[in-house]
């Protein structure tokens, strides 16, 4: 079972989290054309290795993280808060 | 009588005698028994019959691998099938039966499939798939089909309950620093170092009793080892199996808390499913003897030579009078001595030449003999033996019992769980644990140490292991070595025999042969996983526990590769079978998914409603007046709404509370219509879409301040919206300054519908006159507050196209307001209505639901293209008209109508062209209702190029699922009232 750090509530049991998605995709602005939104919408690199993504405390504290997880093993090398100033918060909390 | 009890043997309790039930007729055993010793103990060799040929089967081994005492425990609903009796605790009343044979285990008919075994030979299955030998007969006819039936019949191992369990099972979660799997000498001198440490330590024993193998020891005492370890502050968890070992150091594992009770107490579980959590695993789970293939190795009376240790030691059973241990190792020879000293009369015969062993007399050695045939069916009779260099120098030896011991293999299950591939030892020949780089350390036989004292100090060593990884420095680590026996094992797997077809069994549950590994290699099986699909070899129950290694080596024979080259199968959970009962846990019936109830869900039922579950929530369905059925209630209901007035609860409504400077902001940029200007104390109806540009949700949102709004949801949307939002303002808006919150426990709702609902609301708000199309206009919000003082919100909003409205009050006050609003709605003759009339209102109207907005649908195709703004951009512009998404022949909204009125159709079904009834058709219809307006049956749904395209078009709706077509046309979703006339009024 992976087992998640949430800089908020401490190490959980992933079935309390949902995944999201590729944390390094840029989403273009709002008005950017079609095809820079396909670009970030549907070509996504299937990454062997430490992969940056997120996940959602669904079942926690709602925070979105950004976890940095081997996609070979399921070590989780890192686990920050999306949000910047969520995350200096949690960081200075710990 | 060959097996018999020994007095002074064993660690059961001869005080209690204990009275179980065999095949229906009655015996006595001790406390301590395991059902296999039972039954040994009454000389009943016969306790089952094996999977294709019908062959007798008799206890094997003495725990968790055996593949031949496979029994079924209790009856009707407490039937459990495919029971190890060698593991099965025996209790008073105990009712056991032997499976798999008619009328008996002793007498089986099907044993007549004995003699059929050429045609049952590996890929039998598949042959016949592909038609009858010899020349594919009835290839492609399908006989399969016909054969399947018979076969299932045929094969197969005890059968499965078909009655609901009635036990109860547990979860439970553990948390711990050092979790050691196996109370051997190994795991125990493990526990015992790390807890010294002040550690948290587990040590989990699959077995009812501690000890591992010195169980098999005469003088080993196991109640004095549980004292001590739990002296030493470590938590004992026994009858427990690690059966799986997962990411992050977690463990699963099955505690049987009751399987071994007469009349447990009906407050404890019968097995608990167990999450433990550890930073260090130590693995301690010891080694499992192999058998030899050769001629007619399966007759009872077959067994491990260290089961029958076992069965002296610890239960007391000698279990024959005249033994021949076969070996090709050093492992046997303790036990031959303690079989001497019981009284039985012992011949060993070893592969090997020029060892040494210090040995009675009385017990005859014959060096390079190997085990050729066995005589006999049902039991033993004599062995033929011949010489290993020379094999047809055959004698024959009188015996009742075959003691074989084919060399040890680590059980390194639990490790392949984690992907770690085993390694081969030549030395040793067997495979051990390969390279570890999580927190889990190998201890005693598991990696391949075979003496006492060496597996002491190998626990040692891998408590230090564990104790550095958690923080605690020991010194360097250093392992005793693998092995540790004075005459080196021979490599011997097989006794070739020359007889044909031979019945050399590897895998005694699945009946596969050593002829049978050949068979496969002829027909170009040559990888270890194809071998093990086509001929089955470790896919019965004890998944190849006591076979694969001999299957291995007779494949590298084949294929002239060493073992390591050929490779093994990877090993994957569970270790032993996990009842599907426990995985389930307590999240049966009512508890198998949580239940949402509204603040209103007394008040609904004691005024008559009929509940129906959508999602997780249990909504009013229908209120049956007199006996009414559901048709006849919604149609009623239905019909008073547009009459009169109607009241309905829409609790289960997503609601999120935003609030913030950039509150419009947010609103704005994930609606596609415009909020930017919408002003304080008004609402809209807005669509979502994803970021590809298809419909997320539709709901509204109501400006209550300057920062603040409140959107409502779907039902089905609730949780993904939130989460949405989420995901926006915290990875992509970070700048935004807004907060979301869920307020959708907060707030009950209900919806007043129909001509009267303004007269109503006036009758239940603290100022009667308020409630006026001035005050509170299509899409208006008020603040207010009902006669008792108790604050509300109403908004001014129609999913039915009636004049209508929703309330919203704190949760705690929503049966008072349910209570004011009846009361009132009462007066103008109004009713209570339910889902089914609220969807058969908006379906009436062309509104769109979850049944719609399927993930599919664009905003264009649910006709509400004019809702997409062109004057900003919002999530999902930029995607919403690529491609596909714009294409000419997308699926539109429609209405549908049955061309003849009395003819009525289901949601689902397809919408063809008159001459082309095939395939997915032009169209879908969605959702369906008997209009009471219209006085027939209505649909919505989709329609290639809609209604353009297909107006008075008379097309058929098919419904082959329930075998059903009818003719329809194609009409516009507005079925009624389509300017709205009503909503405004």
């Amino acid at each position: 079972m992976i087992r998640i750090k949430c800089p908020y509530c401490g190490e959980r049991d992933h079935s309390e989290f949902t995944y999201g998605s590729d944390a390094s995709i840029k989403y273009p602005a709002l008005d950017a054309p079609e095809s820079e939104w396909t670009q970030a919408i549907f070509f996504r690199e299937n990454i062997r290795g430490m992969q940056k993504e997120t996940w959602h405390h669904t079942n926690g504290c709602r925070l979105w993280l950004e976890v940095e997880r081997s996609t070979i093993t399921h070590e989780i090398k890192s686990v920050k808060a999306c949000h910047p100033q969520i995350e200096k918060i949690t960081k200075s909390k710990l | 009588m060959t097996s018999v009890r020994k007095d002074n043997y064993g660690k059961i309790n001869r005080d209690k005698a204990v009275s179980f039930t065999w095949d229906n007729k009655e015996y006595s055993g001790y406390e301590g028994d395991s059902l296999a010793s039972a039954l040994l103990a009454n000389d009943i060799k016969i306790v089952g019959r094996s999977f294709k040929y019908h062959r007798p089967r008799g206890v094997m081994s003495s725990g968790v691998e055996e593949s031949g005492a496979l029994v079924t425990i209790g009856s009707g609903s407490k039937r459990d099938p495919n029971v190890r009796a060698t593991t099965q605790e025996l209790y008073e009343g105990l009712d056991a039966k032997g499976q798999n044979a008619f009328p008996s285990v002793n007498f089986d008919f099907g044993g007549i499939n004995n003699y059929l075994g050429r045609f049952f030979a590996a890929g039998f299955y598949y042959k016949t798939f592909m038609g009858l030998p010899p020349f594919e007969w009835g290839k492609g006819t399908g006989i399969w089909m016909v054969f399947e039936k018979i076969i299932r019949k045929a094969a197969g191992m005890g059968k499965a309950s078909r009655e609901p369990d009635p036990d109860s099972y547990e979860h439970s979660n553990d948390f711990c620093d050092v979790l050691v799997v196996g109370s051997g000498p190994a795991g125990v001198a493990a526990a015992k170092e790390t807890a010294n440490q002040n550690l948290n330590v587990i040590l989990i024993e699959q077995d009812s009793l501690l000890g591992g193998n010195n169980l098999a020891d005469r003088k080993f005492d196991p109640s004095l080892l549980q004292k001590q370890l739990e002296s030493y502050g470590v938590r004992v968890m026994s009858r427990t199996t690690a059966f799986g070992v997962y990411d992050n150091t977690v463990v699963g594992a099955l505690e049987r808390v009751t399987d071994h009770i007469s009349n447990p107490n009906t407050s404890l579980p019968r097995q608990r499913f167990r999450t433990i959590r550890a930073k260090h695993i130590i693995l301690a789970s010891g080694a499992l003897e192999r058998h030899i293939a050769f001629n007619n190795n399966d007759i009872p009376g077959v067994m491990t030579a260290n089961a029958a240790r076992h069965y002296l030691n610890r239960y007391g059973v000698l279990t024959g009078k005249n033994i021949v241990i076969t070996t090709n190792n050093d492992s046997v020879y303790q036990t031959a001595i303690e079989l001497h000293e019981a009284g039985s009369k012992v011949t060993i015969l070893d592969s090997r030449k020029d060892i040494s062993m210090d040995l009675p007399k009385e017990i005859e050695l014959h060096l390079e003999t190997l085990p050729f045939s066995i005589n006999g069916s049902k039991k033993i009779q004599s062995l033929d033996v011949c010489k290993a260099k020379d094999k047809t120098n055959k004698y024959t030896i009188i015996c009742d019992q075959v003691l074989v011991s084919g060399g040890w293999s680590p059980i390194v299950n639990l490790v392949s769980h984690r992907g770690i591939e085993p390694v081969w030892n030549e030395e040793n020949l067997c495979f051990v644990p390969g390279d570890i780089k999580e927190n889990i350390t190998v201890v005693g036989s598991a990696r391949g140490i075979w003496n006492n004292d060496d597996c002491v100090e190998s626990g040692i060593v891998g408590a230090n292991e564990a104790m550095n990884t958690l923080g605690i420095d020991r010194k360097e680590i250093s392992f005793p070595s693998v092995g540790g026996w004075s005459n080196s094992i021979d490599a011997l797997y097989e006794v070739k025999s020359n007889k044909f077809p031979s019945k050399s069994f590897i895998d005694f549950q699945h009946d596969v042969t050593a002829e049978d590994v050949r068979l496969a290699h002829r027909e170009g099986f040559v990888s270890v996983e194809h071998l093990k699909r086509y001929t089955t070899l470790g896919m019965a129950n004890d998944q190849g526990k006591m076979g694969n290694i001999i299957g291995l080596s007779l494949m590298a024979e084949q294929l002239d590769k060493t073992i390591p080259e050929v490779g093994t199968t990877v090993f994957r959970p569970p270790y032993t079978p996990v009842p599907i009962g426990a995985l389930t846990g307590r999240n049966v019936d009512k508890h198998f998914r949580p239940l949402r109830v509204t603040p209103m869900h007394q008040w609904n039922i004691d005024h008559g409603a009929k509940m129906i579950d959508v999602g997780l929530y249990q909504r009013p369905w229908y209120y049956p007046e007199n006996n009414e059925t559901l048709s006849d209630s919604y149609i009623r209901e239905a019909t008073i709404v547009r009459k009169t007035v109607g009241i309905c609860d829409v609790t289960s409504l997503g609601k999120i509370a935003i609030q913030g400077p950039d509150a419009t902001e947010l609103v704005n940029r994930i609606y596609t219509n415009p909020f930017a200007k919408l002003p304080i104390g008004k609402a809209r109806y807005g669509i979502m879409l994803r970021d590809d540009g298809i419909v997320m949700d539709d709901g509204t949102s109501w400006r209550l301040g300057e920062n603040e709004y409140f959107m409502t949801t779907s039902t089905a949307a609730a949780a993904k919206v939130m989460s949405w939002l989420e995901e926006l303002l915290q990875t992509r808006w970070t700048d935004l300054k807004v907060n979301v919150t869920s307020v959708s426990e907060q707030w009950a709702g209900a919806a007043i519908a129909g001509p009267k609902s303004r007269d109503v609301l006036n009758e239940c708000v603290f100022d009667p006159n308020e409630i006026t199309n001035e005050n509170l206009p299509f899409m208006g919000v008020l603040q207010t507050k009902l006669k008792d003082g108790t604050p509300c919100r109403v908004v001014r909003i129609s999913f039915s196209g009636e004049l209508a409205y929703e309330m919203y009050i704190e949760s705690d006050y929503a049966h008072g307001m349910m209570d004011i609003l009846w009361e009132n709605a009462q007066k103008y003759d109004g009713c209570l209505y339910g889902l089914e009339a609220l969807g058969a209102l908006r379906v009436e109207k062309g509104h769109v639901t979850a049944a719609e907005l399927d993930g599919r649908v664009t905003i264009d195709d649910a006709g509400l293209g004019k809702m997409a703004s062109t004057k900003k951009s919002y999530i999902g512009s930029a995607m919403r008209k690529r491609g596909v998404l714009s294409a000419d022949d997308r699926e539109m909204l429609v209405g549908f109508f049955p061309i003849n009125e009395k003819e009525t159709f289901n949601a689902g079904t397809i919408v063809c062209e008159k001459n082309q009834i095939e395939g997915q058709g032009v169209g879908r219809i969605t959702s369906v209702t008997h209009s009471p307006e219209l006085g027939h049956w209505i649909g919505i749904g989709f329609v290639k190029g809609g209604l353009e395209k297909w107006k008075d078009i008379t097309l058929v709706g098919a419904d082959p699922v329930r075998d059903k077509q009818m003719e329809i046309k194609v009409v516009s979703p507005h079925m009624i009232d389509p300017e709205g006339k009503r909503m405004y009024a």
